[in-house]
């Protein structure tokens, strides 16, 4: 895929600096994500994958720097940090379903109560989406009656219900079973090629192959390289990036 | 059991239990109200109400009953002027309740607290994450799901407050712990049978309210 998408930019982190403590977790990070572009984050554990991908809709405050969503910085709080994060879909390592509402509750929740939309345009909308995931037939149920799998694409669609300008993904296969990785990588790809702006923390190597514009590695909270995927894998530049490729890549 | 079959007496025990019954709903129902605004404020972002909601629980729930009780009659009443109704026992009673609600509400306010605690923070994550205001994600996320955990508790605290609704007398309230030591004043032949009957009415109405309790927290419990 080399249809990098031009314009303007749809996610801007100039200069972002955040600290936990003394841990320096992102150090002078910068990064623009074009509308359309899908961009994969890999590094090692502890290197502020998660951290960047919950600054972009303000799950964590940053330090220092500018993040700009759709030429508009972030905002610090209120009404208008809670409409920027109902543009911004996030999906979680641990799904985070509502576990008190069914299914098809969790993917209508959002359009309700901050939406606005009328309750039964809603729940058209929310089985479609479920039907695009692939698991219409579970909207009754509630999400500890559901797979890993399915609770992850339903978590998917709980994001895409908010009709987002673009989906942040925090290892979305890392807690799933090896045969359920696949369903759920299925769904994100054809996001992908439907033209989400995606920034996506995974090690998933083939996912990132075929699915991503360019991959970025992180390590120590830098930002050591972005390249595209088949660059990367084949000439990683620095270190860091060639150590962990043949870490991951063995096994 | 000659006592009670003394319809004066019958009477007496029947409207004292009466007052404890009343003390105990109202008191309910204030500290449950009271008890979440509290425990909304320990978990809110805002600093101010963090520490409005720590110190109301650290001074009530550290504080002797009866001392409160004290101060609402004594302090309220008697030197501010508080009154809350113009009949003398409905303003003691009232006066009793704002003690017993104030009071209790500390206890709720740390259940609740330690229920929202039971909910995982993925929870409110991603409440916040599609767009949900603070309040909202409390309302409709947050405080659902620890509404479950905190049911048990919440038996263990109405089972107390019940009891504890026996302080009022201690301001002139005709309930049932008073009427029992004046029926004993009267009746010193029969102060076992008396004593039986009161502690059995309690028991007799709490122990199923207990029972209530633990049935309803397993039922609701959270699958994850
Ligand atoms: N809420 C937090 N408080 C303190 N330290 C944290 C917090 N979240 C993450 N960290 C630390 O920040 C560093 C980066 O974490 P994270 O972004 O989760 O890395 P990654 O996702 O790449 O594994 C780690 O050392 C982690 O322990
Ligand atoms: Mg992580």
């Amino acid at each position: 895929m080399d249809d990098v998408a031009t314009g303007e930019p749809l996610i801007v982190l100039d200069s972002v600096n955040k600290w936990f403590g003394p841990l320096h977790v992102l150090d002078d990070v910068s990064l623009s994500v074009g509308r359309g572009e899908v961009v994969v984050v890999i590094g090692p554990s502890g290197s502020g994958k998660s951290t960047l991908c919950r600054t972009i809709n303000r799950l964590e405050p940053i330090n220092s720097g500018t993040i700009t969503f759709d030429g508009q910085e972030l905002p610090a709080e209120g009404k208008a940090l809670a409409k920027l994060r109902s543009e911004v879909g996030m999906v979680f390592q641990s799904f985070n379903l509502f576990a008190h509402k069914t299914i098809l509750e969790n993917v209508t929740l959002g359009p309700v109560k901050v939406r606005r939309e009328k309750p039964a345009a809603a729940r058209e909308r929310g089985l479609a989406l479920l039907d695009r995931v692939g698991i219409a037939n579970q909207a009754g149920k509630f999400p500890a009656q559901l797979s890993g799998g399915q609770q992850q694409r339903a978590a998917i669609a709980r994001a895409l219900a908010m009709q987002p300008k673009a989906m942040l993904f925090d290892e979305p296969t890392s807690a799933l079973d090896p045969e359920m990785v696949g369903e759920v990588l299925d769904v994100m790809t054809s996001l992908a090629r439907d033209g989400m702006t995606m920034v996506v923390v995974t090690h998933e190597m083939g996912f990132a192959r075929h699915a991503a514009n360019r991959v970025i590695f992180m390590a120590d909270g830098k930002l050591v390289e972005d390249a595209a995927p088949a660059e990367f894998f084949a000439n990683p530049r620095s270190e860091r990036a060639k150590d962990f490729l043949s870490k991951i890549l063995t096994h | 059991m000659h006592v009670f079959t003394d319809p004066k007496n019958f009477d007496a025990y029947l409207s004292g239990f009466l007052w404890i019954l009343k003390l105990t709903g109202a008191s309910a129902v204030c500290a449950l109200v009271l008890g979440v605004l509290l425990a909304a404020m320990r978990v809110s972002p805002v600093p101010v109400l963090r520490g409005f909601g720590a110190a109301w629980v650290n001074i009530f729930r550290n504080t002797p009953l009866t001392l409160v009780i004290f101060f609402c009659y004594f302090g309220l009443f008697v030197t501010l002027g508080l009154t809350l109704s113009d009949d003398l026992f409905r303003n003691i009673y009232w006066l009793g309740v704002v003690g017993l609600s104030t009071y209790t509400a500390a206890f709720v306010c740390e259940a609740v607290r330690s229920g929202i605690n039971t909910v995982p923070t993925g929870q409110a994550e991603a409440a916040r994450a599609i767009g949900l205001s603070f309040a909202q994600t409390l309302r409709i996320v947050v405080l659902p799901q620890a509404a479950r955990a905190v049911i048990a508790p919440f038996g263990s605290i109405l089972i107390a407050l019940c009891k504890n609704a026996t302080i009022v007398g201690t301001i002139g309230l005709a309930e049932s712990s008073t009427i029992m030591k004046d029926l004993i004043n009267f009746n010193g032949d029969a102060v076992i049978p008396i004593f039986l009957v009161f502690a059995g009415t309690f028991a007799a109405v709490l122990i199923p309210t207990g029972y209530f309790f633990g049935w309803l927290a397993n039922r609701l419990a959270v699958k994850r």
